[in-house]
C-alpha cells in the first residue's frame, strides 16, 4: 500500500513500496515523469530514491490537499498497472581495478584480488537511487560475497571517478570527496557534466556492467592518475 | 565595468540567490541563503525581485571599493556597517558613489549580514542558478563554488533610487532573545516512545560549534533513538530533524544532502531556520510543537509578501 505522508511544510513523501526490487526503480521513474507533467510548474523538486519519491511543491501554486487530490488517482493507477518490461539500455563502463582498498576487501572477504574484481565485474547492476552528491548513483545489487560495512573511519578525500563498495551497493564517486567507501577502481569517464544538457551520464532504473581495463587504456580514456 | 572590488572577503562571504532548484533527482543541494528572510528583506529594500543574487556575510568582516553609484542594503546579523566612515543603518538601504569604500565590522549579535545591492551582483549561473555550493563546486562569482576572495571583482550596474528606506522596527528579529524554535513533528516522530518525544520539546540543547551550511548539530542529553524503520534512504527537506545512532540531532540546512537514511522526528518550522542561522555556537536553543497547517499558512503569507 502507497503511503503519502508530510515532509515537512513544503515537500510530499510517496512510500511506494517496502522494498526495493530490480523493476521498481524503472516503475519509479515512470511515476516521477507523470508527476512532473501532471504538476508543471508547482512542482520544485522530485526526488526518487529506492522504495519512495519526495515532491518538494511551491506552497503558493499548490496547497497540501490539492497536492494530495491531484497525486491520487496517479498512484492509483500506477499501483494496479501491469510492469512494463521495456527493455532498459545498458551502460557500460570501464573500470580500471587498481583500487587502494583492493587487497584489504579481498582479504576481508578472503577472497584473491582477481575473484573480487571477477565478483564485482560480473553481474549486472541498477541504478537504484541518485542523491548523496551531484551524480552519486548508488547501484545494486553487490555480489553477496563482496558485502562490507562501510569504513569505521571515512576518508576525507576520495578521487573523482572512484569506484566503491559498501554494504550491498557499489557507486562511482563523480566529484573528489569525503567517503567512507571501499574504493576498487577508478573510472576514466566524467559520469557529472553541469554544462551537458542531461548533467547526470546515469538515469534511475538504468541497467549497468562494469568492463574491467587496464592502466594504459584507462589513461587513453582520459583518466587521471 | 561597475562592480565593486573585494578588498577584504571576511571569513566566510558566499554568493547566494533563491537556490538551485529543480535538480535534486541528480543529487544537486539546493544551497541558498541560510536566513532567508534577511535575504528577502535586503532585496526589498532595493525593489529587486526575489531571489536577486546578494552576498551572505558570514561574521562580517567585509571590505568593498566602490567604482559604481547605486544602492545597497544590509539586513541580518548586527554589524557597524560604513561607507568611508561614515555609519550606516542596519536593516536599512543606502547610498554609494564610486571610489568609496564599504566596510562591515565583526557581527555583535547574529551571525550572518546579507549585502544586496539593486539589480543584484553578477555570477555565472550554473544549472539555473549563482547559488554558492563549495561542496559541490557549483556556483559562485566563478562558478567553481569558491567563497569570495580578496581581488574578486562584484560587477553590478548602477542605479539611483529616491531616498533611504528601512525595514519596519517590528519585523527586526532580537538575536540577543533565547530562541524558541517551532518543530513539525512526523517522519519517524511515532517510533519514538513518548517520553524521548517529550524530553526533546522538555529540555534545553545547544548548538554544536561543529554546524556548518549543510547541517546544524545540536548537543544536549542524548535521546533513545528507535531502531530504524526505514532501511532504505529516501529524499529529504531542508529543516528536516535526523537523529543519527548517538541521539544528539542534526538539523538539515541550505547546503543539505538531497537524501538521507536517519530516522526523522520533524522538521523545523520554515520560518525558523532564519533564526537558527543567526545562533553562535553553544547557544541554548528550545524547541516547541507547531501543527503542519499552520506552518503552511504563516509561509503562505511570508511568500505573498515576498514572492507574490
Amino acid at each position: 500500500m502507497i503511503r503519502i505522508e508530510p515532509a515537512g511544510a513544503e515537500a510530499l513523501l510517496l512510500v511506494l513500496a517496502e522494498q526495493p526490487d530490480a523493476q521498481l526503480a524503472v516503475r519509479i521513474a515512470v511515476l516521477a515523469e507523470r508527476i512532473r507533467q501532471q504538476l508543471g510548474p508547482a512542482l520544485v523538486d522530485l526526488v526518487p530514491a529506492w522504495t519512495s519519491l519526495l515532491v518538494h511543491y511551491d506552497l503558493l501554486r499548490i496547497s497540501h490537499p490539492q497536492l494530495v487530490q491531484q497525486l491520487t488517482p496517479l498512484l492509483e493507477a500506477w499501483l494496479v498497472e501491469a510492469p512494463q518490461f521495456a527493455p532498459t539500455p545498458l551502460l557500460e563502463l570501464p573500470i580500471w581495478y587498481a583500487g587502494e582498498d583492493l587487497a584489504a576487501v579481498a582479504a576481508a572477504c578472503a577472497l584473491s584480488v582477481s575473484e573480487v574484481i571477477g565478483a564485482h565485474s560480473g553481474v549486472e547492476y541498477r541504478v537504484g537511487a541518485i542523491g548523496f552528491a551531484p551524480g552519486f548513483a548508488y547501484l545494486s545489487e553487490l555480489d553477496g560475497r563482496l558485502v562490507l560495512p562501510r569504513r569505521s573511519t571515512p576518508r576525507t578525500h576520495v578521487p573523482a571517478g572512484s569506484l566503491a563498495i559498501a554494504e550491498r551497493q557499489t557507486a562511482i564517486y563523480p566529484q573528489a570527496s569525503p567517503g567512507g567507501w571501499h574504493l576498487l577502481g577508478r573510472c576514466p569517464w566524467r559520469l557529472f557534466d553541469w554544462q551537458a544538457a542531461q548533467p547526470c551520464r546515469l538515469a534511475l532504473g538504468e541497467r549497468v556492467r562494469f568492463v574491467p581495463i587496464d592502466r594504459l587504456t584507462y589513461l587513453a580514456e582520459g583518466g587521471r592518475l | 565595468m561597475s562592480g565593486f572590488e573585494v578588498l577584504q572577503p571576511g571569513p566566510l562571504s558566499l554568493l547566494q540567490d533563491a537556490g538551485r532548484l529543480g535538480w535534486q533527482h541528480l543529487g544537486v543541494s539546493p544551497a541558498g541563503p541560510l536566513d532567508m528572510q534577511a535575504a528577502a528583506w535586503a532585496n526589498r529594500l532595493l525593489g529587486n525581485p526575489w531571489g536577486t543574487p546578494l552576498l551572505e556575510v558570514a561574521l562580517g568582516g567585509l571590505r568593498l571599493h566602490s567604482r559604481v553609484a547605486t544602492w545597497l542594503a544590509v539586513c541580518g546579523a548586527e554589524l557597524a556597517v560604513e561607507v568611508d566612515g561614515v555609519p550606516q543603518a542596519n536593516w536599512s538601504r543606502f547610498a554609494v558613489r564610486a571610489g568609496q569604500q564599504l566596510q562591515l565590522g565583526y557581527a555583535r549579535s547574529g551571525q550572518r549580514a546579507y549585502l544586496a545591492v539593486v539589480g543584484g551582483f553578477h555570477g555565472r549561473a550554473q544549472l539555473g542558478s549563482v547559488a554558492t555550493q563549495q561542496r559541490d563546486g557549483l556556483g559562485g562569482l566563478h562558478g567553481d563554488g569558491r567563497a569570495l576572495q580578496a581581488g574578486d571583482w562584484l560587477g553590478c550596474a548602477a542605479a539611483h533610487l529616491p531616498g533611504v528606506a528601512s525595514v519596519p522596527w517590528a519585523y527586526v528579529p532580537d538575536y540577543q532573545a533565547r530562541p524558541l524554535l517551532r518543530v513539525i513533528t512526523g517522519g519517524d516522530a511515532l517510533s519514538f516512545s513518548e517520553d524521548q518525544l517529550q524530553g526533546f520539546f522538555a529540555q534545553p540543547w545547544h548548538l554544536s560549534p561543529q554546524a556548518d551550511r549543510m547541517g546544524a548539530r545540536l548537543y544536549g542529553a542524548a535521546l533513545t533513538v528507535p531502531a530504524p524503520a526505514r532501511q532504505w534512504s529516501q529524499g529529504v527537506s531542508s529543516g528536516a530533524i535526523q537523529v543519527p545512532a548517538d541521539g544528539q540531532p542534526i538539523i538539515l540546512l541550505a547546503d543539505r544532502q538531497t537524501m538521507g537514511g536517519y530516522p526523522l522526528l520533524g522538521w523545523l518550522h520554515p520560518l525558523d531556520l532564519p533564526r537558527l542561522a543567526q545562533c553562535p555556537a553553544h547557544q541554548e536553543l528550545r524547541f516547541t510543537a507547531v501543527s503542519l497547517s499552520d506552518a503552511q499558512a504563516e509561509l503562505g503569507e511570508f511568500y505573498r509578501f515576498f514572492r507574490g
